[in-house]
């Protein structure tokens, strides 16, 4: 078996590796490294969410839920998204409890789109939409975002991409890596391209409880939107439960259905440890949660101060807990900035074309970290641009220094 | 009153902030901060500052004990008087008034236990409306207004993810 190659899924094998495995590679062989680079709090799930689990476990919860998820949960998570959104959804027949949201995406996506039809991904985004739309046969389309803009989608963009073909729009605000939120009226401005379009979207919400200027709007909550949006959410960010695994879809019972019988042949369902977790979360979790996110506003503050002081333009994100600044002073490309960031001053960021080609020229530090570490980094990355500014910068960076 | 609320919680957990930290984080001016906390000590309500040590590690084995004091309430002023009078011994380092089979709960340090004893049998016990006094002797610290007394919980995340 010498060509092992030959043998393999040559859909999957053209996949190229992910660009942050590659750079996580680099980081693990450097030693005394401060880590910009995560993607998840930098808090524990807190104390009384643990103790929900380990009484459940003590009390012997460990077989298969529905593969809907469990009831109590279903009905927690409907009351939320009614209190928090102005979202109704039935939990009998319109909510998904899946292993995180990553599965989510993966179920939204199958459950909608065929080969050739296309799923439009606004850009820079998170990972997996475009692997994911591929492993499904479908075509990815990217939606060029822009810093000037703040990163968000605009609908003349929207309209400029969308074809015939096009059937899906991913809407991932508060957005990762960018840490860009749609407002509103910014949401209100694409319904009647997606209507008349005739799109569904799939809006992965998981960072929306981090937001930090007004209330996060949810686009099924506008006229018209409810049915054709598949809202996706989780616990991951809000309640610091990455490890635990568990999201949820809502939406149309049709879709719901089509995407719990992908979900019940290949996950059966999420674990009930997880399951209990979230529950508990959502019934008690609301005071810590809030605590979580004024910590992070408050370092996300000191993160854009240092960073307007070492003369790397950003602009204000107001969501997620990322922030997205422009390396184009230095006059390196991201990934040259990033490593060599790594090399000479011990600081990981991840840089910005992990998230797509637009994503090039910046670089994503996330401030879900201590403020010592947070401060320090901060010390280390201004000597490393201190040292590699470049003779000339451009035009288009002096333009962004004064938004 | 919502800014004051921020800079009390912020102190609370980390007395080492400086005026400019907090007014970053906070998204106000420094001269604000700077004001506001001038204020609040000025008007009590931000007694002091101190760090919280762990003693033992450091190599001294002093003594402390929780004291459960029964008191005869005096007409007009009830546990006040007695309260204030016993919080000024320097070895208190806390008086409490309870709710409960006793009145007064008071925190009383000492270089060894016999000392502290004596100040129980000698001071504290003899005042006047002191009724009797339970003393309970602190054997192993764990937590302390916040802070954990076993080495500090690792990153565990992973360096780098999506």
């Amino acid at each position: 078996m010498s060509n092992m190659k030959k043998y393999l899924n040559p859909r999957v094998a053209a996949i190229p590796p992910s660009g942050i495995r590659k750079f996580f590679d680099l980081v693990v062989q450097t030693q005394g490294v401060i880590s910009l680079g995560v993607g998840e709090p930098d808090f524990v799930t807190p104390w009384h969410i643990r103790e929900a689990c380990f009484y459940s476990l003590e009390k012997g919860y460990t077989m298969y839920t529905s593969n809907l998820g469990m009831p109590e949960l279903r009905q927690e998570i409907a009351a939320y998204m009614l209190r928090t959104y102005g979202l109704e959804y039935d939990p009998e027949t319109e909510i998904l409890v899946t292993v995180g949201v990553s599965e989510a995406v993966d179920l939204a996506i199958r459950s909608l789109v065929s080969v050739g039809d296309e799923v439009l991904i606004p850009e820079p985004s998170y990972v997996s939409y475009l692997p994911v739309s591929d492993l499904a046969y479908a075509k990815s389309v990217s939606l060029t975002t822009t810093a000037d803009n703040e990163f968000r989608l605009t609908r003349e963009e929207l309209a400029a991409r969308v074809t015939s073909q096009s059937k899906l729009l991913v809407l991932p605000y508060p957005n990762n890596p960018t840490g860009g939120i749609m407002r509103r009226e910014d949401l209100a401005d694409l319904v009647d391209v997606i209507i008349d379009n005739d799109l569904i979207v799939v809006s992965d919400e998981i960072y929306s409880e981090l937001t930090y200027a007004g209330e996060h709007v949810s686009i099924a909550s506008l006229p018209g939107m409810r049915d054709r949006t598949v809202v996706l959410n989780g616990f991951s960010k809000a309640f610091a439960m990455t490890g635990w695994r568990i999201g949820y879809a809502c939406g149309h019972a049709d879709i719901i259905a089509t995407m719990n019988k992908i979900h019940q042949y290949t996950m059966l369902c999420a674990p009930i440890m997880g399951q209990v977790a979230a529950m508990e979360a959502l019934r008690h979790g609301k005071p810590a949660m809030r605590k979580m996110v004024e910590d992070y506003n408050y370092r996300r503050r000191v993160m854009l101060q240092g960073l307007a002081d070492i003369g790397l333009a950003c602009f204000e994100p107001r969501g997620a807990f990322y922030v997205f600044p422009s390396i184009q002073v230095t006059g390196m490309n991201s990934e040259e900035f990033a490593e060599k960031l790594l090399q000479e001053e011990k600081v990981a960021v991840v840089p910005g074309n992990a998230f797509g080609p637009s994503g090039e020229g910046f670089i994503r530090c996330c401030y879900a970290a201590s403020l010592d570490n947070i401060e320090e980094a901060l010390q280390r990355m201004g000597r490393f641009v201190e040292r590699h500014r470049s003779q000339k910068p451009s035009s288009s960076t002096a333009a962004a220094c004064r938004n | 009153m919502e800014l004051e609320r921020k800079i009390l919680k912020l102190y609370e957990k980390d007395a080492t902030l400086n005026h400019q930290q907090m007014a970053i984080m906070l998204g106000v001016d420094e001269k604000t901060v700077t004001d506001t906390i001038a204020r609040l000590e000025k008007e009590g309500v931000i007694l002091g500052y101190n760090a919280i040590i762990n003693w033992e590690k450091w190599g001294d084995d002093g003594v402390t004990a929780m004291i459960d004091v029964k008191v005869v309430p005096e007409r007009e002023v009830g546990f006040d008087s007695i309260a204030e009078r016993v919080s000024r011994y320097p070895e208190v380092r806390c008086v409490y008034l309870m709710s409960g089979t006793y009145d007064l709960s008071v925190v009383v340090q000492g270089e060894t236990m016999k000392d502290v004893a004596r100040f129980v049998a000698e001071k504290l016990a003899t005042l006047e409306h002191v009724q009797s006094t339970t003393s309970h002797f602190v054997l192993k610290r764990y937590k302390q207004d916040n802070f954990l007394f076993n080495d500090k919980e690792e990153d565990r995340r992973l360096v780098v993810s999506p």
